[in-house]
């Protein structure tokens, strides 16, 4: 599978990861002291992307569909099963200790839950202070308190809020303080692993645009994984469409959201209430038939053919390349 | 900033946990009577062992063919053995080995067992499983066997009798640490210390451990009650501490057999006292559990 070349300005510019045939699974065992493999679960089976400095791309797709997975590969969280992932022109799987420790720098993580992110025992100033510590970047004790509050103020919250405990803070205030700990290394690159998805509609768009300021300011690099098109729409530039372990489909945002190709992805679109309540009674609602298949055994040819529309006899053959068939928008269906 | 600037947080903070001392004391003997008598005797056994030489009325070593067996009176409040020795110095004194050994073992014991119980559930695995089957060894001989095996290997000095009780400790609470550990393991906050590129053990030891504190804190309660029962076991058998080292078990053992009928005081009082101090940890570790499990805790 080829690497999409273009980015959302037309223009080619540096590229800041690229991925390249990723696959992860996980394999099922049974057995209490000798383990044997029974099956895998496919949670990402064989995506390709690339990413350039400064861009936001945005990963969707239902739960399961393993955009949590590619997020967690690329951070080394999880050991691929195949693929490579290339950061900065380093393959990061053949990465030795020390310059594994400036990659952690470099990448960061945002996570979902504002709740379980933050060590309950630890206090906001020593979580966002730890990793300049451990790091040597501010050894020095007052100047590191220093930096947290600045960071602290950055993300929006008041300096004072070092001395407190996470459970002393709202879903939002939490959530800006995983934030502020991820940009405490200075990193190129961050994975927003469904940031915002746990935070109610108001505290959203302000963590949002907390983001895209921070983004405008230091140059930052979103993988921006979420099921809410909505705020992928608001914030990316470029959009890559998941369906069970798979890319579908990936495009510039505008383009993607406008004149979507792949079934799967119309289907997607299609499913996005309309905030009009007269007009969302009346239109018709095309409902994909079927459930989920099963990532550990997927169907063959392409994994969407059994709930697909526009499904020809073929599509169980054949696992479908992503083509690019305009500049830009790449999908992976022969029949769209 | 200004210092005044009224805060949501501190105020919601202010109104959980500020409540007045008297009326949280009071709340908590409500609560929590049978854990403060343990709180009360392990308290009291603390002072006793501190402050030993002041306190005692005698020397705990210096026998005395003039006053053995002698029954509880005025001069010796508990009696003496048959040594001459006064009972009530010996048990003072006997506080302070038992402490000594229970805490030692306890503590070691139990730290090492929260270290390794909390790294098999980070590392997970082949580490987890192997270490696991190494501790189902451990595990497979009661806590005394284990012991006695390992003074008859190395000799009753009091470094190989501690050793003894504190090996045994260590399969234990890593085995309920790991437990909670492995829940631990999959909440976001330690993939975002991995994340950050911090180490192993400075993931296992700032991250992991101090969230297993609740289950960690009553398993070495209940162990220090546990080791100084262990301890005047294997005293009562001879294997532990020597004479003429003031230990309850050894006291026990000089006194069950021979005078039981003659002078019982010379068994009465150490096995009370180490009943006594059983009790007392035990209930303190009921107590603790109850006032940490946020399940059973009313703010």
């Amino acid at each position: 599978m080829s690497v999409v070349e273009t980015t959302g300005a037309g223009t080619p510019v540096e590229k800041i990861l690229e991925v390249t045939d990723l696959r992860m699974y996980f394999p099922i065992t049974e057995g209490i002291m000798i383990q044997r493999k029974v099956a895998d679960v496919k949670a990402v089976d064989g995506i390709s992307f690339s990413m350039s400095r400064g861009e936001t791309l945005g990963l969707v797709g239902e739960s399961g569909c393993g955009k949590t997975t590619t997020g967690r590969c690329i951070l080394q969280l999880e050991k691929q099963t195949s693929g490579d992932i290339v950061f900065n022109g380093q393959n990061i799987s053949t990465l030795s200790r020390s310059d594994m420790l400036q990659f952690r720098q470099k990448v960061q993580v945002i996570f979902q839950d504002p709740y379980s992110s933050l060590n309950p025992r630890m206090k906001i100033g020593d979580i966002i202070g730890e990793p300049m510590k451990v790091h040597k970047i501010i050894e020095d004790k007052t100047e590191r308190d220093r930096r947290v509050a600045e960071l602290l103020s950055l993300c929006g919250l008041s300096p004072q809020f070092s001395d407190r405990y996470p459970h002393e803070m709202s879903g939002g205030q939490r959530q800006r303080v995983g934030v502020a700990r991820a940009l405490a290394l200075n990193p190129e690159f961050i994975v927003c692993d469904e940031a915002v998805s746990a935070l109610d509609v108001s505290i959203q768009a302000q963590v949002i645009n907390l983001l895209e300021d921070l983004r405008d300011e230091f140059n930052l690099t979103y993988l921006f994984i979420s099921h809410d098109l909505s705020v992928i729409r608001h914030l990316c530039q470029r959009v890559a469409v998941m369906y069970l372990g798979h890319m579908v489909e990936v495009a510039d945002c505008d383009e993607l959201f406008e004149n979507p190709m792949h079934p799967y992805t119309k289907a997607l679109l299609d499913a996005v209430p309309i905030a009009d309540p007269v007009l969302e009674a009346s239109r018709e609602h095309k409902i994909v038939k079927g459930e989920i298949p099963s990532p550990i055994n997927p169907p063959s040819g392409c994994v969407f053919h059994p709930r697909c529309e526009i499904a020809v006899p073929g599509c169980s053959q054949a696992i479908p390349k992503l083509l690019e068939v305009k500049p830009g928008h790449w999908v992976a269906c022969p029949e769209a | 900033m200004s210092v005044t600037e009224i805060n949501p947080g501190t105020v919601i903070e202010e109104l959980a946990e500020r409540k007045p001392l008297s009326e949280r004391i009071g709340s908590l003997i409500r609560k929590q009577p049978l854990g403060l008598a343990g709180l009360l005797v392990v308290s009291i056994m603390v002072v006793c062992a501190i402050f030993a030489e002041y306190i005692s009325p005698y020397d705990p070593e210096l026998a005395s063919f003039e006053h053995m067996l002698i029954p509880p009176n005025g001069d010796f409040l508990l009696g003496t053995d048959q040594f001459g020795r006064d009972m009530l110095t010996r048990l003072i004194f006997g506080a302070q080995t038992a402490l000594f050994i229970g805490f030692t073992c306890a503590f070691v014991g139990s730290f090492a067992g929260l270290v390794l119980g909390v790294g098999s559930a980070y590392f997970g695995g082949k580490v987890d499983l192997i270490f696991q089957r190494v501790m189902d060894v451990f595990m497979a001989f009661p806590l005394i066997i284990l012991a006695l095996a390992i003074v008859s290997i190395f000799g009753t000095s009091m470094s190989s009798v501690i050793t003894a009780i504190t090996i045994p400790f260590i399969p234990r609470c890593a085995r309920v640490v790991r437990s909670s550990a492995l829940a631990i393991r999959e909440i976001p906050y330690v993939d975002a210390a991995r994340a950050c590129g911090f180490s192993h053990i400075r993931i296992i030891l700032r991250h992991m451990a101090p969230n297993v504190m609740a289950p960690f804190l009553i398993i070495l309660t209940a162990a220090v009650g546990q080791a100084i029962l262990t301890e005047a076991s294997l005293s009562y058998l001879g294997m532990g501490v020597q004479e003429p080292t003031p230990a309850w078990g050894l006291m026990l053992q000089g006194g069950a057999e021979e005078y039981a009928e003659s002078a019982p005081w010379v068994a009465i009082w150490p096995g009370v006292a180490i009943s006594l101090a059983v009790f007392g940890f035990n209930l303190f570790g009921d107590a603790l559990r109850d006032v940490l499990d946020p399940r059973l805790r009313t703010r």
